[in-house]
């Protein structure tokens, strides 16, 4: 059988240095009565040879298109050297650096990605990540309130729905209440907001860009928060502070993101990685692994995880959070990407995603009946407002091979398109978006 | 040994990684966005060529431990050999260039995957419901501590007490807090059991569940698990299995069989995925028709032979994951469970226990076992003894390090003084459980014939011993934020 080391024969061996005649003899106290005695229903054991056949043709049962799908996953490049360096056993068959002095490399690397999503963002710490965007929203959220002891949290309505169903699950039975900001149009009103605020009123989160692509009033909302004293979490995209102003710059306390777009795969979903990062004030309360830098007991430079009496290991049901295993491997992925992109790269990939959505929208906005939904600027995602269900638009983009975007139905905006540009998109890519769109407008109407 | 940090390899002007010239009018970024949008300086970002960024990953990944380099017995982890079919299937672009919010005809391939592997862990664990999206453990047990709390609510009760054993996992009241519960700590008896007195006397309307990991992380079957279940059920508490140690029962026995209501699995440990230096994980959660409604949504369900995301669960606890869990490591738990199949369960669990017990056979020549009882798949050792002879388990695992294998465990389970926990798992051959018990026994001698040998260990490490104590006073977390 694949991956027993031991023959047969060792076996009977080994049974016969522990002292026993059979295996049986082993686990003589697990009372019958609950034993499974049955045979599994599952499929027999395939070779390496069947399982790559059986395996292969559900990957090819998947179709891939041309995406404009976004929506909290992008299809951004990811380099070469990104899967080439994570591939490496060294770093995935490892685990978590319980004995640092064979870790180094594993501590080092989560030490530097740490330090470049601090710079990234312009907060002050950053833990070595969270499972993926929502549940380390989650986890920002119940940071918040605790910190402020207050139970009234301002939700702009504008954050990513999926992120927003993460954090009721998390925050359904900790006596908090998640209040939705109304929005004007398809960005926080922030003329609503002082008549939102009472003095049970801890946290604020914003999503900047928002779900719908468009950039929120971050002055007015950052402005708000400091008189309110309130604690701002702040959503960012973080390809997108390759040019914009950082969760930092708005004084935000709690800044997180889905790091997918930093070298990840969209895998369906995941694994993705959750950035999470705050102020220095808030770093004993922090969840998640910390990498510090240190000596060893001849002076040279090393690291080890810190601050861990914060962590379940150490404070069991006092811990700051139940996290265990994160998401390294993927926070390595975002590391390298950001050390490989570079300062100058960053800001290339975050050009490029500016103008080609600025291209592509300038296009689609040509097609008679076709807006953008909000006049607030953008990055590199926007919601369109269609003439037609957005629904009949996709369904005839998809037989030329292309996904133009999310459905807004589902949000109760059933002729809204969320499209998405990455930089992997050409020039023909979006001609072609756009002459499809443009067709499928025109045939429905 | 490499020295330099990524910060100290850039130098203004190097490129790393060439993008391509924008295809579309270039306009300049203030014609597109109000420049109060606009960062006043870019992100102070490394500035490395190619060469060197992949010269200094590559320098820094060989400073790692890890199971393709050597013997990596640390206990509750499972640390098993990775297969490398499983990489090479779940890279495939059919599954990693699939956006999550595709159309769900254009991806019926991973729906079918999640579907079945929905059905074979189903199966494997006697469960009649499961959730794939939690991604790792302890997640995955907020989750079902979520659908217990459900399961009360919906009977219009408020119970707000999980009992947890003395000997589980930190996880295990860290997520029983998160899920808005308290906690009461439950003793375990000299043999490593349940305390079934001290289980009674904290027993009462207000337990709402009882938190079990069986094999207990000492390594030992709990075998009153249906008097427990008989005592549970005088208050209506469930019955949530950690599903950590799930190596050691397949096949011998079905956690939902025995009496449990809801637990999780590790696909990272039990299903071989691998562990990436601290993630990611999978955790999903399997539960019987009591708890079935509650689960998160959505769930693949199949009809007519195509694949759909059920959204429709009106008493779901909602959803704890953005998407649908971790993809990519359910395509590795599928590829695991095809190649192992129905027949290979069983030999796992018994290899598993077999290299555990064998090991702990030779090592008892000369050190404690934590408790006198009959091993599963792991044991707790106590280097009690040692520690009186001049060297803590601290000491003796980096004296470990010195001879290339990774140390158990140690300081955990907190019931065993100087614990080191050992988990050798299936995978491993008798050479190397010989090897290591060789080395456990020589540093046992070395403690009286050349004690600084063992308390100044590690020699051949990377690094020596590290300051911990100077990492939290002397905190350094952001190279940019360094002040020296
Ligand atoms: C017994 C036990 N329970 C729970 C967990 C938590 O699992 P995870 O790290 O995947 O969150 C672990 C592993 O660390 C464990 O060993």
């Amino acid at each position: 059988m694949a991956y027993l080391s031991n023959s047969d024969k060792d076996f009977a061996e080994m049974l016969h240095t522990i002292g026993v005649d059979r295996f049986e003899d082993l686990i003589e106290n697990i009372p019958r009565e609950i034993r499974f005695s049955g045979a599994f229903n599952l499929p027999e054991a395939e070779s390496e040879l069947g399982v790559s056949n059986v395996v292969g043709e559900l990957a090819d049962e998947n179709r891939t298109f041309v995406s404009f799908l976004g929506g909290g996953a992008y299809d951004h490049y990811v380099p070469a050297v990104v899967n080439a360096l994570i591939s490496r056993p060294e770093f995935y068959t490892s685990y978590t650096p319980y004995q640092p002095e064979v870790s180094q490399g594993n501590l080092q690397a989560m030490y530097e990605f740490q330090s470049m999503v601090c710079e990234l963002t312009g907060m002050d710490v950053t833990n070595a990540s969270m499972y993926e965007g929502g549940s380390a929203l989650a986890e920002a959220v119940l940071l918040g309130a605790q910190q402020t002891r207050k139970n009234k949290i301002l939700f702009a309505s504008t954050i990513n729905r999926r992120y927003r169903e993460v954090v009721e699950t998390y925050t359904a039975n900790m006596g908090f209440q998640l209040i939705t900001m109304p929005r004007a149009g398809f960005t926080v009103n922030t003329g609503e907001l002082e008549s939102l605020y009472d003095d049970q009123t801890g946290v604020f989160v914003v999503q900047h860009p928002n779900y719908f692509g468009f950039l929120e009033d971050m002055e007015a909302i950052s402005a708000f928060c400091r008189d309110k004293n309130l604690i701002l979490i702040e959503v960012y995209d973080p390809i997108s502070l390759g040019i914009l102003k950082t969760p930092g710059d708005y004084a935000a306390h709690i800044a997180i993101a889905e790091g997918q777009s930093l070298g990840n795969a969209q895998n369906f979903g995941g694994p993705y990685v959750g950035l999470f990062s705050a102020t220095e004030k808030l770093v004993r309360k922090m969840p998640g692994r910390l990498s510090g830098m240190t000596v060893d007991s001849e002076g040279r430079r090393g690291f080890v995880l810190t601050l861990q009496t914060r962590e379940q290991h150490i404070r069991r049901e006092k811990a700051t959070s139940n996290i265990c295993t994160n998401s390294g491997l993927m926070a390595l992925a975002a590391g390298i990407y950001l050390a490989l992109l570079g300062k100058q790269g960053l800001q290339k990939v975050a050009d490029l995603c500016l103008q080609k959505a600025h291209y592509l929208a300038d296009r689609l906005c040509a097609i008679e009946g076709v807006s953008l939904a909000s006049n607030a600027p953008y990055f590199k995602e926007f919601t369109l407002k269609l003439p037609v269900p957005a629904k009949s638009v996709i369904d005839y983009a998809m037989k030329k091979g292309l996904l133009p975007g999310i459905d807004l139905s589902g949000e109760g905006y059933p002729d809204h398109l969320l499209v998405a540009v990455t930089e992997k998109r050409t020039r023909q890519e979006l001609d072609a978006l756009a002459e499809t769109v443009g067709e499928a407008v025109r045939l429905v109407r | 040994m490499y020295r330099k940090l990524i910060f100290e390899l850039s130098k203004e002007g190097r490129v790393g990684h060439v993008l391509p010239d924008a295809d579309v009018p270039a306009s300049s970024r203030e014609e597109l966005i109000p420049q109060n949008f606009l960062r006043s300086h870019p992100a102070e970002l490394p500035q490395v060529p190619e060469n060197e960024v992949v010269r200094h990953f590559t320098d820094l990944s060989v400073l790692n431990h890890h199971v393709d380099k050597s013997f990596y017995p640390l206990g509750s982890c499972t640390m098993k050999y990775n297969p490398k079919i499983n990489e090479k299937l779940a890279g495939l672009s059919g599954f990693t260039d699939l956006h999550p919010a595709q159309p769900e005809e254009t991806v019926q391939g991973a729906l079918r995957l999640m579907f079945e592997l929905q059905e074979y862990l189903k199966e494997l664990t006697g469960f009649q419901g499961i959730t794939l999206q939690p991604a790792a453990g302890a997640q995955g047990e907020m989750t079902g501590l979520l659908l217990i709390r459900k399961y009360h609510r919906l009977k219009g009760r408020n119970p707000k007490t999980i009992l947890v054993p003395d000997s589980a996992h930190g996880t295990n009241p860290a997520s029983a807090v998160i899920s808005g519960f308290q906690i009461k700590t439950v003793r375990s008896t000299p043999a490593g059991l349940v305390d079934l007195d001290d289980l009674k006397s904290k027993l009462d309307e207000d337990t709402a569940g009882f938190m079990l990991t069986n094999p207990s992380t000492l390594g030992i079957f709990e075998s009153q698990v249906s008097e427990i279940r008989r005592l549970m059920d005088q208050v209506d508490a469930l019955m949530y299995m950690d599903g950590a140690n799930m190596n050691a029962l397949f096949g011998i026995v079905r956690p939902g069989d025995m009496g449990f209501d809801v637990m999780h699995l590790n696909l990272h440990k039990s299903f071989s995925t691998p562990h990436g230096g601290g993630g990611p994980g999978s955790g999903p959660v399997a539960v019987n028709n009591k708890l079935k409604n509650y689960l998160p949504v959505p769930i693949v369900v199949k009809e007519d032979n195509r694949f759909f995301l059920n959204y429709d669960l009106p008493d779901t606890v909602g959803r704890v994951h953005s998407f649908y869990g971790n993809f990519a490591l359910l395509v590795r738990a599928y590829v695991y469970i095809r190649m192992i199949g129905k027949e290979g369960f069983r030999k796992i669990a018994e290899h598993s226990i077999v290299n555990a017990n064998y090991l702990k056979k030779r090592l008892s020549e000369a050190y404690e076992i934590g408790f006198d009882a009959p091993s599963m798949h792991e044991f707790v050792l106590s280097a009690e003894n040692q520690k009186k002879r001049g060297a803590k388990a601290l000491d003796i695992a980096k004296r470990l390090l010195d001879f290339g294998l990774h140390p158990p465990t140690v300081y955990f389970p907190l019931i065993v003084k100087e614990a080191m926990m050992i988990e050798p798992t299936e995978t491993e051959s008798r050479e190397m459980l010989d090897a290591f018990a060789e080395a456990m026994l020589q540093i046992d001698k070395e403690i009286d014939e050349n004690p600084d040998i063992v308390l100044n260990a590690p020699h051949t490490t990377p690094v020596k011993r590290l300051d911990e104590a100077g990492a939290v006073r002397n905190l350094d977390v952001n190279y940019y934020k360094r002040t020296d």
